[in-house]
């Protein structure tokens, strides 16, 4: 028997998006010998590379939902580890704001659901009101209330903060591994990957675009089936965050939260997403016409947007399933649980889903005991409102001048625990290439430091 | 810590130095230079081809010898170049806040001259439609991977743009052996001068003009570029990586969150006819001022600012009673400088700087207060200089704002493409 074959892990994380991260820490705190296994060359890669960044209270998602249970569990978890893990919050708080006649008849009965889903401190604001604490929203506003728990927080530092603290208790991650088939023997899983066979107790399907798939592989069916919404986002220079304090929300429709115009913990002010239905589960293009639209749309609730230059542009997929509720469905003949459906609430949620899932009684939890002091590793700290390397002595300079990276940055991101393989995980590491100029300073340096480490590399073709 | 100097200068390119050098001709010392790279010289050190110098040195020079000409005359005179230094902050007065490995410090300075240049709109700000592959960047960060490390990112890129900078990018590409397999142009004509348009045919790389609805394709790197052609056809052309070329903007990041006012037409920051910002303390001269200039226009430019500041220097410095300049007719992008004098001393700029939105055949106007001070014929296109006396119209001694204006006889637009 091969050295692969020899290691039984208690638990395997199929995929590594924000909730496979939280998945693995949780099981790994928990005591189990979890292994992680992502198809991509690098974590995050799925539907939690693009997102509008925001811990959400929760106050808008259907009371006695799973999502509303994770949402609210989640929230509380992050908010009580976030210091000891290094997460930067800004508390900004949010308004949802009526901006016609259905919309503020609509009012009412949001209150009521946030009351319903425990967020009691929302609070009804005239339009005055709203104006005097947002001076820059556009006049014709109608109305609205504030939503005083909500967060900007850093969506991959979370994530990378949750698989970093596995991996430093004993997790595995193993990457450009993609769970071709596998088979269990009423004991063990035999999971085989291009990276190599391997072995374990339990599943746990975190696949998120992919996770209806991943069912019928394992178990020859599945009970949902995942239908991808694409969101385009505009990111406006760090000159417009002056003109926002709070995240501004729209009054949410059945299939999406609606245009939002927020800040980000790294100094931008962005307007996103559109709700787009499609077939593909990859495709993350943006499109002009679409972009144009949203600016348009950010300028009518901010008008001074139009004097702002836009930073950049992206597009995120979220693996909405065929169901308004998260689907996560145990197979305990199988050992088996599939965690589907998390659509745009899942950087919110992960931690309070992977509790919710380790709470599941599958009987495979009794041969293993939590950690009694697990270790912490320290995450990228890249918040704007926050101190950064580029303040502290013998940081090699700065290589990226409009997000202020340092080369110690930079080099602690390709030589760290857990490197990134493209250019596009070196970013979420380090915010590297993300400012004003998108590269035309520092594209050069970076091709030249980063020369053998990125796949595809920035400075040499494929052959 | 803190330190003073008699001027510091923001950027270390052809602005910059051509600045500092001249100031310390004129006899002015506690001239510093700030540049936040590991080497001054600005773009012109990755800029590896000719025709530099002409103008400075009456010789044919490429970019990089260009540069370190301009370096090693600053530190002959006597400038204080500090690279590695970058500013992160502009406070009122002239104080700056400076990061250097780290360290952190101020300098407070008489007089501070921002030299900051332009960069090339990214593809985000051109809301360029399609894929996030690897491949695709701006002209400068491919003359900077090939003339300053080496690296030859792609083989056949397809080239978006077709302004001067785009025929230095088909330049830098031919240096590395880089096939470009095509330029795509939306407007209906190039943009670089009647003279250099046979260039991208000389060198085999084919041109398409008129085109629309551009997408880049790719899942890792850069596979096609799609696109309609100027007949409305879908078409596609394959590549492995694109160039995206020109729409220079200011670099005037520095002055968010500054004192300074900006100008939303041209990017950079409101000057007078004498360089001077909205805080007296503040000159600036160069690319920063517009989009965009050739680096012997910038040179002499500067050369003009360091007598300006030098003069100033004499002096307190102080807010002077402007009006204003602005651009009034949808055909016209910009005017520098945006605010004059009236009863200025002698040494300000002797000309203002415009630039047209689309094609013009007819006459350019100043006007004040319904008064005509001045015109002139105009008949250019976008991205060419056009210039305008200053003289006539101060010494018309405005009360009121003055207007810059166009009477289109013949709007070239509706002319079909060559």
């Amino acid at each position: 028997m091969s050295e692969a074959n020899s290691t039984v892990f208690d638990v395997a994380v199929i995929g590594s998006g924000v909730v496979g991260c939280a998945m693995a820490r949780r099981y790994t705190l928990n005591g189990a010998h979890t292994v992680v296994l992502e198809k991509e060359p690098d974590v995050l890669d799925g539907a939690s590379k693009a997102n509008s960044a925001i811990l959400h209270t929760g106050f808008d998602a259907p009371p006695g939902s799973l999502e509303q249970a994770c949402i609210a569990s989640g929230y509380r978890e992050y908010l009580d580890i976030r210091e000891a893990l290094g997460l930067p919050v800004l508390k900004t708080g949010a308004l949802v704001v009526a901006w016609d006649k259905p919309q503020l008849e609509q009012l009412e009965s949001l209150l009521k659901k946030a009351r319903q889903n425990g967020v009691p401190d929302v609070r009804p604001m005239s339009k005055a009101e709203i104006l005097a604490q947002e001076p820059a929203l556009a006049t014709h506003l109608l109305g609205g209330f504030s939503i005083p728990g909500e967060y900007l927080i850093d969506p991959w530092a979370t994530a990378h903060a949750y698989l970093l603290q596995a991996l430093a208790n004993g997790a595995e991650l193993r990457r450009n591994a993609e769970v071709l088939t596998g088979v269990f023997d009423g004991e063990i899983w035999t999971l085989s990957t291009p990276a190599g066979v391997v072995r374990a107790r339990q599943v746990i399907n975190c696949a998120g675009l992919f996770g209806d798939i991943l069912d019928q592989r394992l178990l020859g069916q599945s009970r949902f089936s995942i239908h991808p919404r694409k969101g385009q986002f505009v990111v406006f220079d760090k000159s417009a965050a002056a003109l926002l304090q709070a995240i501004v929300l729209p009054v949410p429709s059945k299939t999406t939260k609606g245009v939002v115009l927020f800040r980000t913990i790294f100094g931008n002010l962005a307007v996103g997403p559109t709700a787009e239905e499609q077939d593909s589960r990859t495709d993350a293009s943006t499109d002009r016409t679409t972009l144009q639209g949203l600016r348009q749309k950010g300028i009518e609730m901010l008008p001074a947007l139009a004097r702002h230059e836009i930073t950049a542009t992206y597009a995120g997929l979220r693996p909405a399933s065929n169901e308004q509720d998260y689907r996560i469905i145990t197979e305990p003949q199988k050992n088996y649980i599939s965690v589907g459906g998390i659509r745009s609430t899942g950087l919110s949620a992960a931690l309070g889903i992977a509790s919710h899932v380790a709470a599941l009684n599958t009987g495979a939890e009794v041969r293993y005991a939590p950690l009694s002091a697990p270790a912490i590793p320290l995450p990228d700290r890249l918040s704007d409102y926050h101190e950064r390397d580029w303040q502290v002595a013998g940081n090699g300079g700065i290589i990226c001048h409009c997000e202020k990276v340092t080369k110690r940055e930079i080099l602690a991101a390709l030589d760290g625990p857990m490197p990134p393989a493209t250019l596009q995980g070196l970013k979420r590491r380090t915010r590297v290439t993300m400012g004003r100029c998108q590269g035309f300073y520092c594209t050069p340096a970076l091709a030249a430091l980063t020369k053998g480490r990125l796949d595809p590399a920035l400075g040499e073709p494929d052959e | 810590m803190s330190e003073g100097c008699r001027v510091a200068i923001v950027g270390g390119g052809t602005a910059g130095l051509s600045l500092a050098t001249t100031l310390r001709r004129l006899g002015v010392s506690g001239i510093v230079v700030l540049e936040r790279e590991e080497d001054a010289g600005g773009v012109p050190r990755h800029c590896g081809h000719y025709p530099f110098g002409l103008r400075e040195f009456k010789r044919l020079l490429k970019g990089p010898d260009y540069a370190r000409r301009l370096v090693r005359e600053a530190i002959a005179a006597g400038v204080d170049i500090r690279t590695g230094t970058a500013v992160t902050k502009l406070h009122k007065g002239g104080r700056l806040s400076l990061v250097c490995g780290g360290e952190t410090y101020d300098l407070q300075a008489e007089r501070v001259v921002l030299c900051t240049g332009v960069r090339e709109a990214s593809r985000a700000q051109r809301l360029i439609s399609g894929d996030r592959p690897i491949g695709v960047m701006s002209t400068g960060a491919l003359q900077g991977m090939v003339f300053l490390q080496g690296l030859r990112p792609f083989h056949r890129p397809v080239i978006l743009g077709s302004e001067l900078v785009s025929l230095s990018a088909i330049m830098t590409c031919a240096h590395a052996g880089i096939k470009p397999a095509m330029m795509l142009e939306e407007g209906p004509r190039m943009l670089a001068r009647g003279f250099m348009r046979p260039f991208p045919a000389l060198r085999g790389v084919p041109m398409r003009f008129g085109v629309g609805n551009i997408r880049i394709l790719g899942n890792r790197r850069v596979e096609a570029v799609s696109y309609t052609d100027a007949g409305g056809l879908p078409r596609e052309v394959s590549c492995d990586g694109v160039i995206v070329s020109g729409r220079f903007r200011p670099e005037a990041a520095l002055m968010q969150d500054s004192p300074l006012e900006i100008d939303p037409d041209t990017g950079g920051p409101v000057i007078d006819q004498f360089g001077r910002c909205s805080d007296p303390h503040y000159f600036a001269s160069g690319n920063l001022l517009r989009p965009v200039e050739t680096s012997g226009w910038c040179w002499q430019e500067a050369r003009d600012t360091a007598k300006r500041v030098a003069a100033d220097l004499a002096q307190e410095a102080r807010a002077q009673a402007t009006v204003t300049l602005s651009v009034n007719s949808p055909e016209l992008r910009f005017v520098l400088p945006q605010r004059l004098v009236p009863d200025a001393p002698p040494g300000g700029m002797a000309q203002m700087q415009l630039r047209l939105n689309k094609p013009v055949s007819g006459r350019l106007y100043a006007t004040s207060g319904g008064q005509r001070l001045w015109s002139g014929a105009l008949n250019t296109v976008p991205e060419r200089r056009i210039l305008a006396p200053i003289g006539p119209i101060i010494t018309a001694a405005p009360i009121h704002e003055v207007l810059m204006e166009t009477s289109v006889v013949c709007s070239m637009e509706s002319r079909p493409p060559k």
